[in-house]
């Protein structure tokens, strides 16, 4: 290699680095400049850059597998409707079009063009979770995607520079919180201003003119890389299936895994059809969440990009909850779309059993709450809140599963204290549930026990969706199930797991988040570790004894 | 009269560093840690020195201390048999803590384990709401049927920490009376004194810290005290927090989490007081050693600070992976790159440097003691910039075909390249490492990293700091003499301080002046309290700070407070300083958005002594070097002879230029082509970019 090419080389990768850190920091500043609850202590977003052709170069390792692939689809939308020739600087598109975002309404995806010395040289496009879009609210109960909010269209946010003023008074008068929608808005186009910022920077350092060599570069290495790993693993189709709650009835995810040479494909056939209610899931987030779940198994540390990501494909037939046409409701895809690495594992596991966890909870539990405030509203509309929550994850091969820890979401839970100050809510218990980790030789991952009330004379609503409660996680090779999810009243009343319920003043709102499931037999289990857990309270003496066959060293005798 | 003679030490996991400074001499000694009795080697180092000086304890006005004690007590798990009271039905806050993972591809991550396991955590009926209004009153019942079960277990420290206790600390004070009524020798944190903030994992969390550090630190700290009070010490007693200031060793037996990182605090000082000399305004640390590398900002002579930590990460350097600690802290990234750090290739044939490190042993390949991957020092070998002969005083005699062979084993065969540039690509890479952190530190502050001076110290980073300066667009860079013991400089010169944080919720749009300036005022009277036994009648200023935010968002930003009672007419005053904030911070400022304030800060502190703007050094060309070496460079592909210089024998007033080595024993410093050296009057390196 001559001298020339090897500086080359270490310059595009010296870049290449530099592009993981520009995406981060437009990432960091989102989720510093979010009002969405759900965004700035949780972390839903993500952020990402893309060269010209739409290919995503380099993704925000802050961020949630859901939002990032599916974004990466929606440049391409955004490309079709703003041709690179229109595109001025200044300029900031949006859209909240599910079938060419991130697969609901709440995701707001807004996309700017990046210039430097007036030439057009990349894209940056972000998204994140808006608490409120209007409609029915964020709940599954809606019939069609118009019941569920506000449908943003491919618009201009910024046009050089003057913000789209007529769409802002729309997208005020259309949310519950007028403030911090539009706050949000202004935020995620910030973002990518300090994205396109710092990434001028950097072609400045390096003198380069485009983007096009340095992404052909990452493009290639990386899809290389994913090939190479997929031409360890045995060649062949695996099936596997996963039946989950649903709305109002069950709906079984159906998959055919095929790794090949040039590849692995997950193809859905056989899945159940849409839901009349809004827990379908637009085709993008399908293919975001099961990507995802292979990327876990196959390429953990290739970083995503529009090269990691080519060898791992997915289809779904049109009509079939994974693949559903618009207007189907689609508010909550994520309590099936998150259920998808659990189907691919399933597949998975027939073929490296030992990178493979068991199921595990999947869905978040996000407890959707709204309601009125005391002493008025002031014309708007009171609280309205996602507080996140997760139950257990599935036991791996050679540890246990994680305890009240969400996957496949990457976001993170809400403290009650920041819930407690966002709402006029009072939460009595948020802890660890005993014995609803799935036994086995590893144990899976515990679920939480919480008891919520109104904290003033008021009730509030729950915008229930919950997955797990009739079809817990099942356990492998003899492990046990994971704990089924529970929605009730102290009182005793169970609540249905989806949709809409009025939760009246002085009742407690009981929530017990599932576990995961467990692998190998429990009376393989190491002894040290189930007396650890029967002192920690992680399980019953009944469990250790009945499960687990496990005699205290004193019964011993 | 009180004795100018002061002395610091600094305990590392490795050495125990001692500085004497008596006017203007100053005498330093390294020592090896004695861990099981650390104050051993401190007692031992601090006699030599005072030998050195021909001095007794007798003569000693102050003693500073910085230590990892608490810091390893918690990685290492150490700390006493700890329990943690909670309101009942949170037992598991501690598990719980944010429910994410800190990396969102692998499957196999293990959580931080809490410093409390499950079977010590209590509850105790009780609870407060988030305007701090009892909603279930304490059951002190239940608080004397624990203290039984406290005793039973063995336990030695107990961690109070209450939903919304921030708020209105009444329950846990009252837990403490109780406690402390059935069980006197049992110590006692509460959440509401040792972080009265919102969010309940990480004031547990911090709170629990505290805890577990407390019985160990006290001990010591009492043993230190009684040696040195043996020895006819009869000066003042400092420790060095992690927030930069020092503190009476009656406020450290308290709070001894604030004693967490106080070595790289130490550090960060040092570099502030050689930005005073040098008259910069604005430094930007660079302390490069074996295993990290940390980079602080220092505005007006200033580190910047922040309000969370993290302790023992379980995956090295990656946030979220450790225990947070809520404290008053010198900002600092700390990344994993230093001279021990191992390059390799990654999965897609990229160059990759640390975190994992060779440590001292096997070391990195040069040294020839059994390591067989590459490390930094490595590739600074093969590209000649340290001579292998001279290393650490001639002491360790270094392998260059060692060397050689691991870069190109590790590094250049996988992608075609020379081992030369695969050397030139390892030291690319983790200047590039450097440089990113540097400049993401920057922009999270809002500054603009060009305009700063890199102040340059420890191992590492004179070999680097050259190269990371053109890639930062940084026009100077000053390497300090004594930058092998800079942290327990720096304590010399560390004000005597303390912070008090506190989360009370105002909006701005209700300003309620009176109630905000009573609430500092006992802040205040609080912090002084704290800062009077140290500060032993020095004169004191204050620094009040609100955290502000617009209603509905995450993250705060910090606005300093006028030092006068407060009125609904500083409302505008303080919208606009807010947003001033913002915009740099974030492009664009939100209109129509409310403001809301969360927390608040008092920090009390004594003047501290900021050197005087030195003086010019003259300018005369250097001695001829003392030798030449070849220097490989990566963008020419050229190897250059280049002229070598001993630093000792460089007088303030030498000019060279670059390309340069100056060799020391510690470390040498690379000047590359783009730069022009001189000494200046107190012995520094300084490189001055050259013109285009």
């Amino acid at each position: 290699m001559s001298q020339s090419n090897s500086v080359g080389l270490i310059d595009l990768q010296i870049m290449w680095h530099r592009l993981i850190a520009v995406v981060e920091e437009q990432a960091q500043t989102l989720m510093r400049t979010a009002f969405s609850p759900i965004v700035r202590e949780c972390g839903d977003l993500s952020a990402g850059v893309f060269d010209l052709q739409g290919r995503m170069l380099a993704q925000a390792v802050t961020g949630t597998p859901g939002h990032v692939n599916s974004m990466a689809e929606s440049v391409k939308h955004f490309l079709r409707y703003f041709p690179i020739e229109t595109m001025k600087p200044g300029d900031a598109y949006i859209t909240n079009d599910p079938w060419m975002g991130t697969g609901h309404l709440n995701d707001f995806v807004i996309t700017t063009p990046c210039f430097r010395n007036g030439k057009l040289v990349a894209l940056f496009s972000c998204t994140s979770h808006l608490m409120d879009i209007g409609g029915i609210g964020f709940g599954p109960d809606a019939t069609d995607v118009f019941m569920e909010g506000l449908y943003i269209p491919m618009l201009k946010l910024f046009d050089q520079g003057k913000a789209n003023e007529t769409l802002m008074a729309m997208i005020r008068a259309n949310t519950r919180q007028p403030v911090d929608t539009e706050g949000d808005v202004y935020s995620l186009a910030a973002c990518n201003d300090v994205g396109a910022r710092r990434l001028v920077e950097m072609m400045d350092e390096f003198g380069i003119e485009s983007l096009d060599e340095l992404g052909d570069h990452v493009i290639a290495r990386s899809r290389e890389a994913v090939l190479a790993e997929i031409a360890k693993l045995p060649k062949g189709t695996w099936h596997n299936s996963m039946t989950v709650d649903g709305y109002d009835e069950p709906v079984t995810l159906k998959a055919a895994l095929t790794i090949s040479e040039t590849g692995i494909h997950v193809d859905f056939t056989g899945t159940t059809g849409v839901s009349r209610r809004g827990i379908n899931v637009p085709h993008a987030y399908t293919t975001a969440y099961t990507v995802f779940g292979l990327g876990c198994v196959v390429s953990t540390h290739i970083p995503n990009n529009a090269g990691s990501l080519e060898p791992l494909t997915v289809s779904a037939p049109e009509g079939c909850i994974l693949n559903a046409p618009k207007p189907t409701a689609v508010a909550s895809r994520h309590v099936v779309g998150q259920m998808l690495p659990d189907v691919a594992f399933g597949c998975l596991r027939q073929v490296v059993p030992d990178r493979v966890p068991a199921e595990g909870t999947s869905c978040l539990w996000n407890i959707n709450v709204r309601g009125r405030v005391k002493g008025g509203d002031g014309g708007n509309y009171g609280f309205g809140m996602a507080i996140t929550s997760n139950g257990g994850t599935g036991a791996r091969p050679d540890k246990d599963g994680l305890s009240a820890t969400a996957y496949p979401s990457g976001v993170r839970g809400t403290p009650v204290e920041i819930a407690e100050t966002q709402t006029p809510l009072l939460f009595w218990r948020k802890e660890f549930r005993p014995d609803s980790g799935g036994a086995g030789r590893t144990r899976g991952g515990l679920g939480q026990i919480m008891e919520i009330e109104s904290g003033i004379d008021e009730p509030f609503d729950l915008l229930a969706a919950f997955d797990r409660i009739d079809y817990p996680a099942r356990g492998r090779d003899g492990g046990g199930d994971g704990g089924a999810g529970v929605v009730a009243f102290k009182s005793g009343q169970t609540l249905k797991g989806k949709g809409f319920q009025l939760i009246p003043p002085g009742e407690r709102l009981m929530i017990l988040t599932p576990g995961g499931a467990g692998i190998g037999a429990p009376k393989e289990r190491d002894r040290t570790q189930v007396a650890n857990d029967l002192a920690d309270g992680l399980i019953s003496a009944e469990t250790a004894e009945k499960v687990y066959e496990y005699k205290p060293p004193q019964a011993a005798e | 009269m009180i004795n100018d003679l002061r002395i610091a030490v600094d305990i590392g996991g490795t050495f125990t560093d001692v500085v004497l400074e008596e006017g203007v001499r100053r005498i330093t000694r390294k020592l090896l840690t004695t861990p099981q009795r650390p104050e051993e080697a401190v007692l031992e180092g601090v006699r030599l020195i005072l030998g050195d000086a021909g001095k007794g304890f007798g003569d000693v006005g102050v003693f500073v201390h910085g230590t990892t004690l608490a810091t390893n007590a918690v990685i290492e798990r150490r700390g006493a048999r700890t329990a943690l009271i909670a309101t009942e039905g949170f037992r598991d806050v501690l598990d719980i803590a944010n429910e994410s993972r800190y990396d969102q591809y692998d499957l196999s991550i293990e959580k931080p384990r809490p410093l409390v396991a499950r079977a010590m955590r209590f509850t105790i009926p009780e609870r407060l709401d988030v305007h701090g209004k009892v909603r279930l009153a304490l059951d002190e019942g239940a608080v004397r049927t624990l203290a039984g079960r406290l005793k039973a277990e063995g336990i030695e420290s107990v961690a109070v920490a209450f939903m919304h206790s921030y708020v209105n600390p009444a329950h846990e004070r009252r837990v403490r009376e109780i406690l402390k009524a059935e069980l006197p020798d049992l110590w006692v944190t509460l959440s509401s004194e040792v972080c009265p903030e919102v969010r309940e994992y990480e004031r547990t969390s911090t709170a629990v810290a505290n805890a577990y550090v407390q019985p160990l630190m006290d001990s010591y700290l009492a043993r230190m005290q009684t040696a040195l009070a043996a020895e006819k010490f009869t000066g003042t007693i400092y420790l060095v927090t992690s927030g930069g200031g020092l503190t009476a060793i009656e406020t450290a037996r308290r709070f001894p989490v604030r004693l967490v990182e106080s070595g790289p605090a130490g550090g960060a000082i040092f570099a502030a007081q050689v930005a005073a000399r040098a008259g910069e305004s604005r430094a930007l640390s660079y302390d490069m050693g074996g295993t990290t590398a940390k980079i602080c900002l220092i505005d007006d002579y200033q580190p910047h600070t922040a309000r969370l930590f993290e302790v023992d990460r379980a995956a090295r350097f990656l946030k979220g992976s450790g225990l947070p600690v809520r404290i008053p802290v010198i900002e600092m990234v700390e990344i994993g790159a230093g001279g021990g750090s191992i390059a390799r290739l990654d999965a897609l044939k990229r160059v990759t440097v640390g975190p994992e490190s060779a440590g001292a042993e096997p070391g990195p390949a040069c040294y020839g003691r059994g390591g067989r991957h590459p490390a930094v020092t490595d590739a600074n070998v093969v590209l000649g910039t340290i001579d292998p002969a001279h290393f650490a005083g001639g002491s360790i005699a270094l392998d260059i075909d060692a060397a050689r062979g691991a870069i190109e084993r590790d590094v250049a065969e996988g992608i075609g390249l020379s081992t030369e540039m695969g050397a030139y690509a390892v030291y690319e890479m983790v200047s590039e490492n450097m440089a990113s952190a540097a400049r993401v530190h920057a922009v999270e502050r809002g500054s603009v990293v060009n305009q700063y001076t890199l102040i340059a110290f420890g191992g590492g980073a004179p070999l680097h700091a050259a190269r990371v300066a053109e890639k930062i667009g940084v026009q100077r860079v000053i390497v300090p003499p004594n930058a092998g013991v800079g942290s327990a400089v720096g304590f010399l010169a560390a004000p005597v301080s303390f912070e008090l944080v506190r989360s009370r919720y105002m909006r701005l749009d209700a300003f309620d002046g009176e109630a905000a300036s009573e609430m500092l005022d006992e802040m205040s009277r609080e912090a002084t309290a704290l800062v009077a036994p140290g500060a032993r009648g020095q004169p004191t200023f204050e620094r009040r700070v609100a955290f502000m935010r617009y209603v509905g968002q995450g993250h705060e930003i910090m606005v300093t407070l006028p030092q006068r009672p407060l009125t609904a007419a500083d409302t505008a005053a303080l919208r606009e300083a807010y947003e001033r904030d913002y915009g740099v911070l974030f492009e664009r400022h939100i209109p129509n958005a409310a403001i809301e304030i969360l927390s608040w800060s008092v920090q009390v502190s004594t003047e501290s002594k900021r050197p005087e703007v030195q003086g010019g050094a003259g300018s005369a060309p250097a001695p001829e070097p003392v030798g030449r070496r070849p220097v490989f460079d990566g963008r020419s592909g050229k190897t250059t002879d280049v002229p070598v210089y001993r630093r000792e024998k460089l007088p303030p007033g030498s000019v060279f230029s670059g390309p340069a080595i100056v060799a020391e024993d510690e470390t040498s410093t690379y000047v590359s082509a783009s730069f022009a050296a001189h000494i200046d009057a107190s012995g520094c390196i300084v490189m001055n970019r050259k013109a285009a």
